[in-house]
């Protein structure tokens, strides 16, 4: 009892590598509405595969909108046109019989595309390792409920932990900023009381290693949020500066 | 021949761990950083160890072939993590927590593992939390906890629908940090195909870099694996697209034994099949059935909308069968009596589909606390189909989710091969023939934090292995075979694609390997993932080269691994004369369908050595329960 099937037209984004030039590809496919984005997009590989042609190369892993790992700009969007879903949580239920379909990499110069629609997140990491962390050793923490967290807090900690880091906020910013994601860590870590000791180191050597890294800077689009697969707000980004600045200021902390 | 020895410490079950702690021996702080040390896998074992190992001071290589550590499947894990704090002041115990795990495991374990599980378990709570794991609170600040399956305590703590993610975070911030003070040095993008030993002991690994498909060689002192269970032999399966079998597989091809392959776990709340491009299953927390109630209709083939049912005419066989644990029955059981109602015919439009339904709770709760509680598992579900789990009663069928299974370790965690250690999921050890809800994330922790720091310790002090470098003969051997492995994959140049024989082999594997087996089905499956094998390996079909990026190629690599492993699990499947946990023989069981377990004559892990391709040896290491008698697992 399988639905009716769309025909779609897909317009998407083939590149053999980071010093290649990419174009666009064109292909028909005909998909149920009930399948999912990436569904579809196996669905083409296989019959690409078939036919000995080399797939797509497109990256995914749980499919269900956590690991961070798929990330497509389709139509102009990063993870596609509904609001807070992954790209792997787009149905096809969403899109018109007949309609074009653009898909491209997530863009931005700390993201080089390695081939097709795969790209180089990595800078990401290399902020998180530069303090993203509370230094606590395996061991020596005391018992879970010596420490009480008001609700209030544990659960904003939680909304900017929600951060999956699949770097859709940089490829929807026109600076590809960083700001979005980094905040949210420096949010989540800030707002609970294990993180304090740390807070104001934290805040300056994560920022340090953004900017080195090549993203842009924010100038308050908020494209970011808009388009966050988990509805990260830019609240986040103004207590980090907050943060950032009065590590400036006042912190006793002069090296990063 | 190697003889299985579990090394299990003398003494009380209560001592055991403390006294062992005390006896093995400890590699002085100055000496640790002259010992390397690889990990594969970075979720929440592989992480956690890593993390843990760098800590301390070792020398450590991570690796995965994630594009970031924080990707690995551990993040998926959405209900909670088990942990006997007893802060409800319910009762409950590192004794009770122990006895639930392994009465909850069919009495398939060994005791004294699942016993150091449950005594570590409120460490990893303390671990967590001080590293910023935004657990749920209560509104005075202290911690909330919820049920599970199996349990008649709240001792399961969680962080929304999230849990896996919240703590994933945490492990691998802690690796962060250990990679910010370059105590540990982290690969990505690389994906391990082979161990290598030498003079018997394991000293390295072979991997492909997955970006310029290179093939390299890593040397170490001692090589942890934490790579993950290997559900996806079914094809569908809640495991995320990329999680597979192959460096256990190919650790089992060196001697690595393997414990129970087929002790496999089908998960009762997975949402059903929508049609043949599915590529995955996916999973709707067990938490929800804390507050959701499981039905069908009374009637066959009821073509009715489930909300024009009325009350008279719904079966809630969770609760009918299971008075005392209701809708919270163990997962074994639960994914066993919807397969049963929907053979009847009593499924969601006479299909295979089952109602989860929160009408009640939401009368009774109201709307907010239940949006409060499962907001975010209530979304996913409508994104993927389309329908208000808050107006209409969500539709679930189960599907394979975790492998009990796995390579077979001894206490600490070693494999049969020395210096060859396996961690979480891609062990054996602790969850026997059924693993209860919120015990995965604590055992991938329990295993990294708190267990191999101390016994990996013990062997480099004890074996004191030599270092070798990877220009040795066995290293340049070893990479040759995957590089031929390579080549031959991709000079097949056949008709079929990867994809499709996967689905055939997934399709073999669930309908006569999967939740219930028979003797004849086991042996034809047996003959026909035989024959699927041959074809795989005369007519796949796999474009482009091994030199740059090529997904097609990695997922033929584990393909050809599956063809192996799977036949293993059958094989194992006709093997085990009765029916315990997720391993459910259709001769096996009481007049009421009960499993009919047979302590008798299979009160042993079965560690099967891998001889040749379609060729084992089967080795015992028998059970022995001095602190639970096994019992009939009754959740009546």
């Amino acid at each position: 009892m399988e639905a009716k099937k769309l025909n779609l037209k897909l317009k998407i984004w083939r590149q053999k590598n980071s010093n290649s030039v990419g174009s666009f590809v064109d292909y028909d496919v005909q998909v149920s509405p009930d399948a999912s984005f990436l569904e579809m997009l196996d669905e083409l590989n296989n019959r690409l595969e078939a036919n000995n042609e080399e797939p797509i190369v497109f990256e995914s892993d749980c499919r269900e909108g956590i690991c961070g790992t798929c990330g497509l700009v389709i139509n102009g969007h990063p993870h596609g046109p509904l609001p807070k879903i992954a790209t792997c949580q787009l149905h096809m239920r969403n899109f018109k019989d007949g309609e074009t379909i653009w898909v491209e990499p997530f863009r931005a110069k700390a993201f080089p595309v390695i081939k097709d629609l795969m790209v180089d997140r990595s800078g990401f990491d290399k902020i998180l390792q530069a303090g993203g962390y509370i230094s606590v050793n395996t061991g020596g923490a005391p018992d879970a409920n010596s420490i009480p967290v008001p609700k209030d807090a544990a659960s904003e900690a939680f909304d900017a932990a929600a951060c999956i880091g699949c770097g859709a906020c940089v490829a929807a910013c026109k600076n590809a900023s960083a700001m979005l994601f980094v905040s949210a860590k420096i949010s989540h870590l800030g707002l609970l009381p294990q993180g304090q000791p740390e807070r104001y180191i934290r805040v300056q050597r994560m920022i340090k290693v953004m900017d080195e890294l090549g993203f842009g800077s924010c100038t308050n689009t908020y494209a970011c949020e808009a388009e966050c697969p988990k509805g990260i707000s830019v609240t986040n980004i103004a207590r980090m500066n907050r943060d950032y600045v009065r590590a400036k200021f006042t912190s006793k902390i002069a090296e990063v | 021949m190697t003889k299985l020895e579990s090394k299990v410490p003398a003494g009380h079950i209560s001592e055991k761990w403390t006294n062992h702690k005390f006896n093995m021996k400890l590699v002085n702080p100055s000496n640790k950083r002259k010992y390397t040390i690889i990990v594969v896998g970075t979720g929440l074992a592989g992480a956690s160890a890593a993390a843990s190992f760098g800590e301390l001071g070792y020398n450590v290589l991570a690796f995965t072939f994630h594009d970031s550590a924080r990707r690995a499947h551990s993040i998926a894990a959405q209900g909670g993590i088990n942990a006997s704090k007893n802060y409800q002041n319910d009762g409950d115990s590192t004794f009770r927590l122990f006895y639930d795990t392994a009465k909850g495991g069919d009495f398939r374990a060994r005791e004294a593992n699942v016993y150091r599980l449950a005594e570590v378990s409120g460490n990893i709570i303390d671990q967590c939390v001080a590293q910023g794991v935004p657990f749920a609170r209560e509104y005075g600040g202290l911690l909330d906890n919820r049920s599970f399956g199996g349990a008649q305590v709240s001792r399961t703590f969680y962080a929304r629908g999230q849990t896996g993610q919240q703590l994933l975070l945490g492990a691998v911030s802690a690796l962060n940090r250990q990679i910010d003070k370059g105590t540990v040095k982290l690969f990505t993008r690389r994906e391990m195909l082979d161990v290598v030993i030498v003079d018997g002991q394991a000293k390295g690994i072979i991997v492909r870099n997955l970006v310029t498909g290179e093939i390299e060689k890593y040397a170490a002192h001692a090589v942890v694996l934490a790579t993950g269970g290997y559900s996806n032999v079914f094809f569908l399966s809640t495991n995320a697209m990329n999680c597979n079998a192959t460096a256990i597989w190919r650790a089992h091809k060196k001697g690595a034994f393997f414990g129970n392959p087929c002790f496999t776990q089908i998960h009762p709340t997975c949402l059903p099949l929508h049609g043949e491009s599915q590529s995955k299953l996916t999973l709707m927390s067990e938490s929800l059935r804390n507050d959701g109630r499981v039905w069908v209709s009374k009637k066959k083939n009821d073509m009715r909308h489930p909300n024009d049912i009325p009350e008279e005419e719904r079966d809630y066989y969770l609760e009918r069968k299971y008075p005392s644990y209701g809708n919270l029955a163990p997962r074994d059981i639960s994914s066993r009596a919807a397969k049963e109602v929907c053979d009847e015919g009593r499924g969601v439009n006479g299909g295979d589909a089952v109602y989860l339904d929160f009408s009640d709770a939401i009368k009774r709760l109201g709307k907010k606390v239940i949006e409060e509680r499962y907001g975010n598992l209530f979304e996913i579900y409508e994104t993927i189909t389309g329908e208000n789990p808050y107006e209409v009663p969500m539709k679930i069928y189960p599907a394979p989710h975790y492998t009990m299974g796995g390579l077979w370790v001894d206490y600490n965690l070693m494999s049969t091969v020395p210096g060859l250690f396996v961690i979480g999921e891609a062990n054996f050890s602790d969850h026997g023939a059924n693993r209860l809800g919120a015990s995965a994330l604590m055992q991938g922790l329990a295993d990294g934090y708190f267990v191999i720091p101390y016994t990996m310790g013990d062997y480099l002090a004890t074996y004191k292995p030599a270092a070798v470098k990877t220009d040795h003969p066995e290293f340049e051997k070893a990479a040759k075979e995957v590089k031929d492995l390579t080549n031959k994959l991709l000079s097949i140049k056949g008709k079929r694609t990867v994809d499709d024989l996967h689905k055939q082999l997934g399709r073999i594997m669930w309908n006569k390997v999967g939740m219930a087996r028979s003797e004849q089905g086991l042996k034809e499956a047996i003959q026909e993932i035989r024959q699927l094998r041959e074809e795989f390996w005369k007519n796949v079909n796999i474009p482009g080269s091994g030199e740059d990026v090529n997904q097609t190629l990695e997922r033929a690599g584990r393909l050809a691994d599956y063809f192996e492993l799977g036949e293993l699990m059958a094989i194992d499947a006709l093997h085990r004369n009765e029916s315990c946990g997720g391993h459910f023989r259709v001769e096996y069981q009481y007049e009421d369908g009960e499993a009919k377990r047979d302590d008798e004559n299979f009160s042993y892990v079965a560690a099967w050595e891998f001889k040749d391709v379609g060729n084992w040896e089967l080795h015992k290491e028998q059970l022995v329960f001095e602190y639970v008698k096994p019992s009939v697992r009754s959740y009546k």
